[in-house]
């Protein structure tokens, strides 16, 4: 099946991403670590323009940016410098952003997806290097905005800004563009998605083959989807009504989920690029081969070997590789002697489905343990012993436990941060399988103590076999198995 | 060429006023700068690898080592615009 993209729609991407893995910001020797310090506590002469300050370049930044370029297979500059893109706004100290240009870092690159009608590849037209402007907060609305505030600990943040060809088809693919391009930054472990501020997107969009809209101030991959179907509906309402969609600048609100035009008299061409006299050109492609073998299994490849190791489903798979951490937990889980089959059933589809029915996003995995924060309150953490995983994947397997009852202790270890063993809480909430003789027992009583229904049952009322099924789950707490409950049942009676 | 229009253009770029006599002072200084350039032009420099910078060096690092911040007091030391230690300036646009 061809996707035909009926209504001529096309997407590209501007993704910034902090690379807030370094140390330090790109060409300071401040901390990246600023998150929760007091303003501008982490700030220099360089990163607050100072007069007379020289950047310096940070070594690391460019080995990330290689990286990112060699995963996103794309091709590394022979010769690369920076550019001062000028402009004033006031998170801007110097008066102009330091950033590349007409020879960036990583160009023609690729990511595929998952897109409309199987896999889809998206281009990569270049990524390079740029750093981070400061923080503003508005004092008021914006509207009625009484004055700016100004925090210059992220000035100087390095950044890698990576601009897509417009190949995407449907807001679904931009989002899934984004959640594979996450995933692998994570997987080079060069970005925490998780810190505030770490990704910002502008989209460009268009339909029915039409002029290209930008909508700017996406601050979230979940924002892209909401923000592109609602620009995508303006742009259709517009050409319905019989006019034209007009090249421009939108801005996206997203506590309204509405974006709104911005009139700017600055123009791309007016930002006055020249290159940056203050940093030396780079040629770094010797540095490559040493670079590659530095590169880790990535998703596509550790997804391939997951069929083929543990013999489970791409579905799995998948779901299992969509986080580095996620990934890494499932084979600490399997290496310990968790079935595998099922490990990938209880982590992709339980424990995954409950951690995101609490808003809770993987943050961490040592080893021992994969810790989560609550994506909206990151005081809210709680992690995930691999031992205690496999514990419980052993208990049911072996037929301890019924399935309910293992979801049941994923549910409750999530829900406190109590450290208890599987095996303790199931004693506590006596979650451990009835014996069979506590079956039959119920199952006795359930048939004498409901002479109605049992007539209704030998009668031809299917459903009420069903009701003294219930009877038997309430009398063992739930703890019998359903389809043994019903067996006996039937045995009992039609003998 | 350089006109008037362009003279007003980059004096609003770089925030700054440029009065009408002062417009048509700077469209000519800028026109025989140009103009010089213009010159150079004329030379064949195809076969000639563009220069960037004199001194040919590459690859200026430092390694990734956090390096001591000032205090805030001294970053708002130059500014009698501050709050809550931030800087504080008028709403924009
Ligand atoms: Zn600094």
């Amino acid at each position: 099946m061809v996707y035909e993209n009926p209504e001529g729609i096309r997407i590209g991407l501007e993704i910034h991403i902090q690379l807030n893995k370094l140390k330090t910001k790109m060409f300071c020797g401040c901390s990246t670590d600023y998150h929760n310090a007091a303003p501008n506590t982490h700030t220099c002469p360089v990163c607050l323009g100072l007069p007379g300050a020289l950047p310096v370049l940070n070594k690391k930044a460019v080995e990330a940016a290689i990286k990112v370029g060699l995963a996103l297979e794309g091709e590394i500059a022979e010769e690369t410098q920076f550019h001062r893109k000028n402009y004033f706004y006031p998170d801007l100290p110097k008066g102009f952003q330091i950033t590349q240009y007409d020879f960036p870092i990583v160009s023609k690159g690729k990511v595929v997806i998952e897109g409309e009608d199987g896999e889809h590849t998206v281009g990569i037209t270049r990524a390079h290097m740029e750093e981070d402007p400061g923080k503003l907060v508005h004092i008021g609305s914006i509207g009625k905005s009484k004055g700016v505030l100004i925090d210059y600990n992220r000035s100087g943040m390095p950044l890698i800004e990576t601009v897509t060809e417009p190949d995407m088809r449907s807001p679904k693919e931009a989002r899934r563009f984004l959640d594979k391009f996450r995933n692998i930054l994570e997987y080079l472990d060069v970005f925490d998605g998780n810190l505030e501020g770490a990704m910002r997107v502008d989209a460009n969009v268009s339909v029915h083959w039409g002029t290209r809209v930008e909508v700017k101030n996406i601050s979230s991959h979940k924002g892209v989807e909401r923000a592109l179907l609602y620009e995508i509906m303006r742009q259709k309402n517009v050409i319905r009504r019989g006019g034209k969609v007009s090249q421009e600048t939108r801005h996206f609100d997203e506590g309204r989920g509405v974006t709104l035009s911005m009139r700017t008299k600055e123009e791309a061409e007016d930002y006055r690029y020249f290159r940056e006299p203050d940093l030396m050109p780079m040629r770094v492609t010797d540095w490559i081969s040493a670079i590659k073998e530095t590169l880790p299994e990535l998703p596509d490849a550790k997804r391939a070997r997951f069929m083929e190791q543990y013999g489970i489903t791409d579905m799995h798979a998948r779901s299992l590789t969509s986080k580095i951490m996620l990934a890494d937990f499932y084979e600490g889980v399997s290496a310990k002697g968790a079935d595998p089959k099922f490990a990938a059933t209880w982590t992709a589809d339980v424990f995954l489905g409950e951690l995101n029915y609490r808003d809770l996003a993987i943050s961490s995995y040592d080893g021992e343990r994969i810790g989560f924060i609550h994506a909206k309150d990151p005081r809210i953490k709680n992690s995930f012993k691999v031992s205690d995983m496999v514990e419980l994947i052993n208990l049911f397997a072996e037929g301890k436990i019924s399935d309910r009852a293992a979801v049941e202790v994923i549910r409750t270890m999530l829900d406190t941060t109590e450290e208890k063993t599987p095996s303790r809480i199931i004693e506590e909430k006596g979650l451990f399988k009835a014996e069979d003789d506590l079956v039959t027992k119920a199952v006795a009583e359930a048939i004498a103590e409901n002479e109605a229904a049992v007539q209704d049952y030998l009668g031809g009322t299917e459903k009420s076999l069903n009701f003294l099924v219930g009877q038997v789950m309430k009398k063992t707490k739930g703890t019998a198995d359903a389809k043994t409950a019903r067996e006996l049942i039937v045995k009992e009676l039609k003998g | 060429m350089i006109t008037k229009e362009d003279v007003e253009h980059i004096g609003w770029l770089a925030r700054i006023d440029i009065s009408e006599q002062e417009t048509v002072e700077y469209m000519e200084k800028l026109n025989s700068v140009l103009g010089y350039f213009g010159q150079l032009d004329e030379l064949q420099t195809e076969d000639v690898a563009p220069t960037y910078h004199v001194a040919e060096i590459y690859n200026v690092f430092r390694d990734d080592m956090v390096k001591d911040c000032l205090p805030q007091e001294v970053v708002l030391a130059n500014t009698e615009h501050k709050q809550d230690g931030t800087f504080r300036v008028p709403k924009i646009g």
